[in-house]
């Protein structure tokens, strides 16, 4: 059963558990509920990844932001156009360390997210990216990104403003920076809107995060002319965390609880500034051009060709 | 400029009127000894469309050309030698009909993949070029297209040669996913090399251009040329309208459209192509570079 029905079963039974106080019925609906999720949790198909992914209740890059840097200061603006709300960045601090903090902003109800967008950037957003990567690089601060966008917002205004230049831009730009990047995909990594916040050094992926080249929905309607068909194309696509590691994009994991992150999940916060503050010592340990020469090969070596 | 093309459009429209009463009487002609023009929907005698750069003779349409012809609009005469002809696709989404689709594609265009990569010369200037055919999964960028297309740059960076790409494409494969994706990636970081080796990257976008294509090396270009009308955005024109969920204003993502905002530097008409290339080209050659002082202060 899709993870989605799962849900909606269980948020009946506990409604029927509300309404009873006979002690039998009550042991009766709680084993259906285990038996529910058991049978949900260990058999997560990859659509269920990408439901689990764009729940509204996971944790955003906000609330990766307070409870990993113990500053943070934001930092507006593309200096050409506008600040897009869509895309958030500043300076933090890491135990003591200067670093910049970019990430893709999804809001957590309909208001919040019209605000920023439902994490769809413009080319403003990623023209503040690129400015707040320039400064991280002038004065020697690694870069984390946290990734959370279903791709860069297809519009009017945003076609005008040259949201492929401003794609290109980051990709052409973040291949030479002489900085350490970190890229975490927190929750949909898609498409360019995604890529062009995530050529790093290394790039990590919580459990049930994707990634991909669009959205199952997107992918399906191109090649079958039928969106519905989404839960059969994300299962071609390649897309879960598990994928990704598989096909050496992603570096490194992160193990969520069963059923996913919510506001709950406190370890995540911990183990992410455990393995960042490592990362970064190991990374500083590389010179410039060795970095770069290495995050250049990271990227050179997808879709091999040569003939057998 | 608005007014301009209006002008122009009334024009065209006067003109097309008048065309179309000579047309009328061929109804039934044999397939191939005329070609349609998808502009003003006409037909021609296929070979003066041709012997015109595929050019409309009465709209200026700009069809599409296929790789060996646009090729042979560029290159001098006999100047191209083919680099990476031989990579083939590794299957990693193992796609269903994917490999069959390939292989039908080639056999149907005799291509073996959407780009067209090799060193030639230009005017007499020794070029790297890259020229994408939309008939091959409408020119989409897979690992191989992202390959050959990195290959070239790299080659160009290596040998201190200019290079002109010239696009035509939906954007990224779906077939292959992820991989296509980050071909992008791949592309842009190679081009960003050729770039700081002080090397010169023309991008010639032809119609379409859209995509994972126009968000990596089609934007990248020191100079960046389109043809008359070609349609070059990032969002398709039909997803954009099925967002905002109103119709798209007339000339939206076409060429004139992108000069007016700023993210091309030339419309060239075809029959000027070449001759223009050439020009710049040569403006960049270490003979036309002013001599300087060397060292510091
Ligand atoms: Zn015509």
């Amino acid at each position: 059963m899709p993870l989605k029905e799962a849900e909606d079963q269980i948020r009946l039974l506990d409604e029927r558990l509300s309404k009873t106080e006979d002690r039998e019925e009550r042991q009766a609906i709680l084993d259906e509920k285990n038996r529910i999720l058991k049978d949900a949790y260990e058999n997560l198909t990859s659509y269920d990844r990408v439901y689990l992914a764009r729940k509204p209740t996971r944790p955003g890059v906000r609330d990766y932001i307070k409870n990993i840097f113990s500053e943070f200061y934001e930092l507006h603006g593309d200096r050409l156009m506008r600040d897009d709300p869509a895309v958030i960045g500043g300076i933090a601090s890491l135990d003591g360390i200067a670093v910049t903090v970019i990430g893709h902003c999804k809001g957590k109800n309909l208001e919040e997210n019209i605000k920023c967008n439902f994490g769809m950037p413009n080319p403003e957003g990623y023209r503040k990216a690129l400015r707040l990567m320039k400064q991280a690089e002038k004065f020697n601060r690694p870069i984390i990104t946290f990734i959370d966008t279903p791709g860069a917002y297809p519009g009017i205004e945003s076609e005008e403003h040259g949201q492929g230049e401003a794609i290109a831009r980051n990709l052409l730009e973040m291949g030479s920076l002489q900085v350490p990047i970190i890229s975490i995909v927190i929750g949909e990594g898609g498409s360019g809107g995604a890529l062009a916040m995530s050529v790093a050094d290394r790039i990590w992926m919580l459990e049930n995060a994707v990634y991909s080249i669009l959205s199952p929905e997107g992918f399906a309607s191109i090649l079958w002319k039928d969106a519905s068909r989404a839960r059969e194309a994300a299962e071609l696509m390649k897309l879960t965390s598990f994928d990704l590691y598989q096909m050496g994009i992603a570096d490194r994991l992160f193990a969520e609880p069963k059923g996913g992150l919510n506001q709950n999940s406190r370890s995540i916060y911990q183990r992410l500034k455990t393995a960042l503050k490592a990362e970064l010592e190991q990374l500083a340990k590389l010179n410039k051009r060795t970095l770069i020469e290495q995050r250049y090969k990271k990227y050179r070596r997808i879709g091999d060709c040569s003939p057998k | 400029m608005i007014s301009l093309f209006k002008e122009r459009r009334q024009k065209l429209t006067l003109f097309k009127s008048s065309r179309q009463k000579n047309i009328q009487h061929r109804i039934s002609v044999p397939e191939g000894l005329y070609t349609r023009c998808p502009g003003c929907k006409q037909d021609f005698i296929s070979e003066q469309v041709a012997a015109n750069y595929y050019v409309c003779p009465g709209c200026g349409y700009h069809m599409r050309l296929t790789a060996q012809g646009r090729i042979k609009l560029i290159a001098d005469k006999g100047s191209m030698r083919e680099l990476n002809a031989g990579l083939i696709t590794r299957e990693n989404l193992d796609f269903p009909g994917y490999s069959e689709k390939l292989a039908s594609l080639e056999a149907q265009t005799g291509l073996k993949e959407a780009v067209v990569t090799g060193v030639c010369s230009i005017d007499g200037i020794s070029t790297v070029i890259g020229v994408m055919d939309s008939r091959f999964l409408m020119g989409s960028m897979g690992s191989v297209v992202g390959e050959k297309i990195t290959r070239a740059v790299e080659y160009a960076t290596k040998r201190r040669l200019p290079i002109v790409i010239f696009t035509a494409s939906g954007g990224a494969r779906m077939q292959e996913g992820i991989i296509s994706l980050m071909q992008m990636a791949k592309t842009s970081n190679a081009l960003a090399r050729h770039s700081q080796a002080g090397l010169l990257y023309i991008s010639v976008m032809t119609h379409p251009t859209t995509g994972g294509v126009t968000a990596s090396f089609a934007s990248l270009g020191d100079i960046i040329l389109a043809e008359p009308g070609a349609l070059i955005g990032f969002a398709g024109p039909r997803v954009i309208e099925q967002t905002i969920r109103q119709k798209l204003p007339e000339g939206f993502q076409r060429a004139e459209f992108l000069l007016e905002h700023g993210f091309l530097d030339m419309i060239v008409e075809r029959q000027n192509l070449k001759s223009t290339l050439g020009s710049l080209l040569r403006l960049h050659s270490p003979s036309a570079i002013l001599n300087r002082k060397k060292g510091g202060g």
